[in-house]
């Protein structure tokens, strides 16, 4: 086994794409992924504005489930939201020892405990520096060769742990999206809000905020994701009608995989300008 | 809501009162040098900025930080947290503000309160959030017919993707209630 798989509750309903894109993509590139068995919510954004001690016993059961059966394999998490809650219970865990200890009592009942001593990693973190670049480029032909593509990668995998990137000016997907013969939208809001939850509480507010990146990214033929939430805003909120698809849809579509092995049948927005250079 | 009011019930709600204390101690140090108001994504929308809002709570204006919408419309970019020059965990201590409002004020952030109890009650039932359902309880809680009107369109759409799942909600003690109820009892 290569890698520990967090998919995290978005990605069995409205990110389904983004699971099986995923699952597909990392077969393609060789990278063994088991599921945590009976893993269970991270708490979202929700845990932390109801009950600070769920909000960490929540993910921390998680990191547990892990420890348990596989200590010391780094755990792939594609939902930036799932990557900072497990990441923040982590740190929580390894420099809080009142707290530590807090939760394992908790935890205890249910044979479990937690040291944070598995790695917790973004799907982008994984893709762009475990080699998966050079990879993508033996197999990609010259397909998506004259595609321009706005890398956008939201708030919560490059913030506030930025492990793996520039936290404001991100450019981990250039490699990978140049890989596959497309280019990259030279831009600067791959890093800004798109709202978030507030655009699900305020439309008005994901209107904005969605229209202004959208706005920016008018030059590129289609835009790449990597989390759910991203997804979802960039998807509903748009002025003109744009193809928004899942980092490892893009990447496997490059690579010659099925766009129904890819989900690309399930995204909201047209993706089919996207999909008909993949394979058919 | 009278201002009056509001000045009570900080005092009365213990919890709530420890829980503001501690986003306090977490702005602290703050220098209103307005570096978060500039950074916030959802600024333009807010009724006070960041920084002014910050200013408010160090100043023990307790009210002007609950009748404002600042807090509320923080999207957790974690921009402000990336620049503050203090260092200061500011997503965090919005988070706590949000915590403190839903126990202080929960007919004045109604809606807020109402989804994030059906999220949790979602996980605690089920270990693993069910959409559809969390959904329907989160509009049946509302009671209020138009608020679900706004989200239809995109449940259509949801729908037609065979992304919405209807499941027949299950009775019993749930998934995770008793590592609910242990971290329950452990925060007394």
């Amino acid at each position: 086994m290569d890698y520990l798989y967090y998919p995290g509750c978005s990605l069995e309903g409205t990110a389904m794409e983004y699971d099986r894109s995923c699952r597909a993509l990392s077969g393609a590139l060789g990278m063994a992924l088991v599921e945590i068995s009976d893993w269970t919510c991270c708490g979202a954004t929700a845990a932390r504005c109801v009950d600070e001690l769920l909000s960490v016993v929540l993910p921390a059961r998680n990191l547990a489930l892990a420890e348990k059966t596989d200590p010391g394999i780094d755990i792939l998490v594609p939902c930036s939201a799932c990557y900072l809650n497990l990441e923040t219970a982590r740190e929580t865990i390894r420099t809080d020892p009142v707290m530590r200890n807090r939760v394992n009592q908790i935890l205890a009942p249910d044979n479990l405990v937690v040291t944070g001593s598995n790695r917790v990693r973004h799907l982008l973190d994984v893709l762009s520096r475990d080699g998966a670049a050079d990879q993508v480029a033996a197999r990609a032909g010259t397909n998506m060769a004259d595609l321009v593509i706005a890398p956008y990668y939201g708030c919560q995998c490059l913030r506030p742990f930025h492990e793996f990137d520039d936290p404001e000016l991100p450019r981990s997907m250039d490699r990978l999206i140049r890989a596959t013969g497309a280019q990259v939208l030279e831009w600067d809001m791959g890093g800004t809000c798109c709202g978030a939850a507030t655009a699900t509480t305020r439309p008005g507010v994901g209107q904005a905020l969605v229209g202004q990146i959208l706005a920016g990214a008018k030059d590129a033929d289609a835009v790449v994701t990597v989390c759910p939430m991203c997804q979802m805003n960039l998807e509903r909120f748009q002025p003109e009608p744009v193809p928004v698809l899942y980092l490892p849809q893009f990447l496997g579509l490059a690579m010659g995989l099925s766009s129904k092995a890819l989900g690309c049948g399930l995204n909201l927005s047209d993706v089919r300008p996207v999909v008909i250079r993949g394979a058919p | 809501m009278a201002l009056s009011d509001v000045r009570e019930k900080p005092a009365a709600r213990p919890e709530a009162a420890r829980r503001l204390e501690q986003v306090k101690d977490k702005v602290a140090a703050c220098i209103q040098c307005g570096t978060c108001s500039a950074s916030c994504p959802n600024a333009e929308f807010m009724d006070m900025t960041p920084r002014r809002m910050w200013r408010a709570l160090l100043a023990g204006r307790v009210e002007t930080v609950f009748l404002s919408q600042t807090f509320i419309l923080c999207a957790s970019c974690y921009m402000c947290t990336l620049r503050c020059p203090r260092g200061l965990p500011l997503t965090w201590a919005m988070a706590g503000l949000k915590q403190a409002a839903f126990s202080l004020y929960p007919d004045r952030f109604r809606r807020s309160a109402l989804f994030y109890r059906a999220f949790m009650d979602n996980i605690r039932q089920y270990g693993r959030v069910r959409e559809m359902e969390m959904m329907t309880r989160y509009f049946l809680a509302l009671k209020h017919p138009l608020v679900p009107l706004g989200y239809t369109s995109m449940g259509i759409r949801l729908m037609a993707k065979h992304k919405l799942h209807l499941r027949l909600p299950s009775a019993g003690p749930g998934r995770l209630a008793p590592l609910f109820d242990r971290a329950g009892r452990q925060e007394g």
